[in-house]
């Protein structure tokens, strides 16, 4: 880009940052004083060198090590494929270490446990914020409750109702329903599930109402179409939590057969030589990376709601 | 934010409801007037909520107090009051474990707390590029918490070829044994799970930042104030609310780390990353013939306890500051 449309974008940017009265801490004129634009240029190619080394330099340097034989990436880390390209590896960790199936196995437990967190989510938000029975403070005080409980009190006790649940006569272990049903008992999705339907105009709803709407196509057909924003808030935190999921699927799912790219790393690690090992981690970074390209705007939106500046 | 909060509260739960024809027979209920209310779809929109949070969240809550002051194999159990807890207290182990998991907590505050901090004031004063740092910044967020680890496992080889150990020598550095030295061991980890959470509360900062009034800067120009005097007296004081909530929540969850210390180093060298979630997960899972669950369920109520009155704080201030 020239100097000079460099320039024109600057100003074109400094004049919307004026028109919106939004400004941060340095001010426009500070802006054009020859010592402050020298501390910005300074501050923009500190924070591009710091970020993409932090940010995005693991990231490259495993892609890289990823087909590289094992003796250069021990010798040489920095080097750049002194004796060749080994693209093998990726094929090896994807057929003999059975990456393919533990990748299955993720997706799966992603699905599922999106699917119902989804699910409990938004049929609980209804019914405490829209439908809202009698008994629905009651509920309300439990759910909050259970925010103040942090996961690893539920830890030993939780297990052993996986080992023993009530009703079904035999143990939940190595069944995905142990990993998904827990998850879906997600206090903090129902509070922002909630927070949001309690925001939606009521006059919809009765307007509904009045034309015959009953409660499930109120839910189905006004309710959720028009909750998109925080379904995808949703969605995104249970993906990325199950994704993420290491203690609780390593306790639940003891057979290798079953169990995801999370607890099947650490444990073939051992056993895998370097390049195929770190070609698997490869392998297991594409997805939650290229979600995070494709979804950004929601990924960051979600991050900004995870600090509680929930309203 | 704030219009999610205003209506938060509605006015009363029933003025909403078409309840005109229904009041007159609301003096009397019966089975009848509850089904035609709709009570039966309440009811079952409630019913999955009620049911998975009464199998996997209440009655587990109960149990871990209940267990705690048990001895149980699983089949049998016998009530034997507080004594789990006095072998647990008693245990230099836990307090060990203590100790370590402060120290890992002391580290991320000091190291930790302030980079993202940083970071984000940097990056709401550039005008171009701001999406492309956010994207960059929130990267390591979104690589697998387990292949990060795995990843700087490697990154950390006390060899001298190690990947950092190289970078370290080309400015003149010799080789560090990193995570296989006790002393060097929590600082590695720390260092990494910063690194995994920066982003995110970078995201978080740069939301909060936003919200800083612009006529207080303008004000504090007029009465000539410089860049950093406007940082100290403006940005950070503005941000104090949402910067004590991190400060809480970052305590909670360094309280709870396993994933690091667990896959790092396994809790050495000699006990140096040991943490109470290590410590927890020893007893009740590490002896493959049944663990000690009554213990670990005891350090976990403990544990629970000091979480659960941050957790309250956290909550009591995230309430004010959203409504304010």
């Amino acid at each position: 880009m020239s100097i000079a449309a460099d320039r024109r974008a600057a100003r074109r940017v400094a004049r919307q940052a004026e028109a919106q009265g939004d400004r941060t801490l340095i001010s426009d004129y500070d802006r054009r004083r020859p010592g402050v634009r020298f501390g910005m240029r300074v501050t923009h190619v500190f924070l591009f060198v710091t970020l993409v080394i932090a940010g995005l330099g693991p990231i490259l340097w495993l892609m890289k090590a990823a087909v590289t034989p094992t003796q250069d990436t021990l010798q040489q880390p920095f080097a750049l494929w002194p004796s060749g390209i080994d693209w093998a590896n990726l094929s090896t960790a994807w057929n003999d270490i059975g990456i393919s199936q533990y990748f299955w196995n993720t997706i799966v437990i992603a699905a599922g446990a999106w699917f119902f967190q989804l699910f409990i989510a938004t049929t609980a938000g209804y019914g405490l914020s829209v439908l809202r029975p009698r008994y629905a403070p009651i509920l309300d005080g439990l759910v909050l409750a259970t925010l103040f409980i942090p996961g690893i009190v539920l830890l030993v006790p939780l297990y052993l109702t996986i080992v023993h649940p009530p009703l079904v006569g035999h143990s939940l272990l190595n069944n995905y329903l142990a990993v998904w049903l827990p998850m879906a008992a997600n206090a903090f999705n129902i509070l922002l599930v909630k927070r949001f339907f309690d925001a939606l105009p009521r006059e919809v709803f009765e307007a509904a109402r009045t034309d015959g709407a009953g409660p499930v196509r109120l839910f189905w057909s006004i309710v959720l179409p028009m909750s998109k924003p925080i379904l995808g808030v949703v969605s995104v935190f249970a993906i990325i939590a199950a994704w993420k999921d290491y203690l609780w699927p390593m306790l639940v799912l003891p057979d290798p057969a079953v169990q995801p790219l999370s607890v099947r790393l650490p444990a073939v690690q051992s056993q895998t030589e370097l390049d195929v090992f770190l070609a698997a981690l490869a392998i297991a970074t594409l997805i939650p990376i290229a979600m995070f390209l494709a979804f950004q705007s929601v990924f960051l939106r979600s991050a900004g709601l995870g600090g509680a500046v929930k309203g | 934010m704030t219009t999610l909060s205003d209506t938060g509260a509605p006015p009363e739960p029933d003025a909403r409801r078409p309840a005109a024809p229904r009041t007159v027979r609301s003096t009397r209920r019966t089975p009848m007037t509850w089904l035609r209310g709709g009570g039966l779809w309440n009811l079952l929109f409630l019913l999955p909520m009620i049911v998975v949070f009464a199998v996997f969240s209440w009655s587990p809550i109960v149990q871990s107090v209940m267990m705690s002051l048990q001895k149980t194999n699983l089949i049998t159990s016998q009530w034997v009051g507080f004594d789990n807890y006095v072998k647990v207290l008693s245990d230099p182990l836990l307090g060990e474990a203590v100790l370590n998991t402060l120290w890992f907590a002391l580290l991320a505050l000091v190291f930790g707390f302030p980079v993202p901090l940083f970071m984000a004031v940097l990056m709401s004063e550039v005008r171009r590029a701001k999406g492309l740092y956010s994207a960059l910044a929130y990267l390591p967020v979104v690589i697998p918490p387990v292949v990060a680890v795995l990843l700087w496992k490697f990154f950390y080889s006390a060899d001298a070829n190690g990947v950092f150990n190289t970078v370290l020598g080309a400015v003149g550095i010799p080789p560090q044994p990193w995570i296989q030295d006790a002393l060097q061991a929590m600082p590695s980890l720390v260092l990494e799970a910063t690194w995994a959470g920066a982003g995110g509360s970078i995201i978080i900062y740069l939301a909060a930042l936003l919200g800083v009034p612009s006529e207080l800067y303008d004000a504090a120009e007029v009465d000539g104030a410089s860049i950093w005097r406007k940082v100290w007296h403006i940005t950070l004081p503005q941000l104090r609310g949402i910067l004590f909530i991190m400060l809480i929540l970052q305590v909670i969850a360094t309280a709870q780390v396993f994933l690091e210390p667990f896959l790092f180093t396994g809790g050495g060298p000699a006990g140096a990353t040991r943490t109470v979630l290590l410590y927890i997960y020893d007893k009740a899972f590490r002896n493959s013939l049944g663990g000690a669950y009554g213990e670990a369920t005891a350090v976990s109520v403990l544990l629970a306890i000091a979480l659960a009155l941050l957790s309250w704080l956290y909550f009591r201030l995230t309430n004010r500051w959203s409504s304010s």
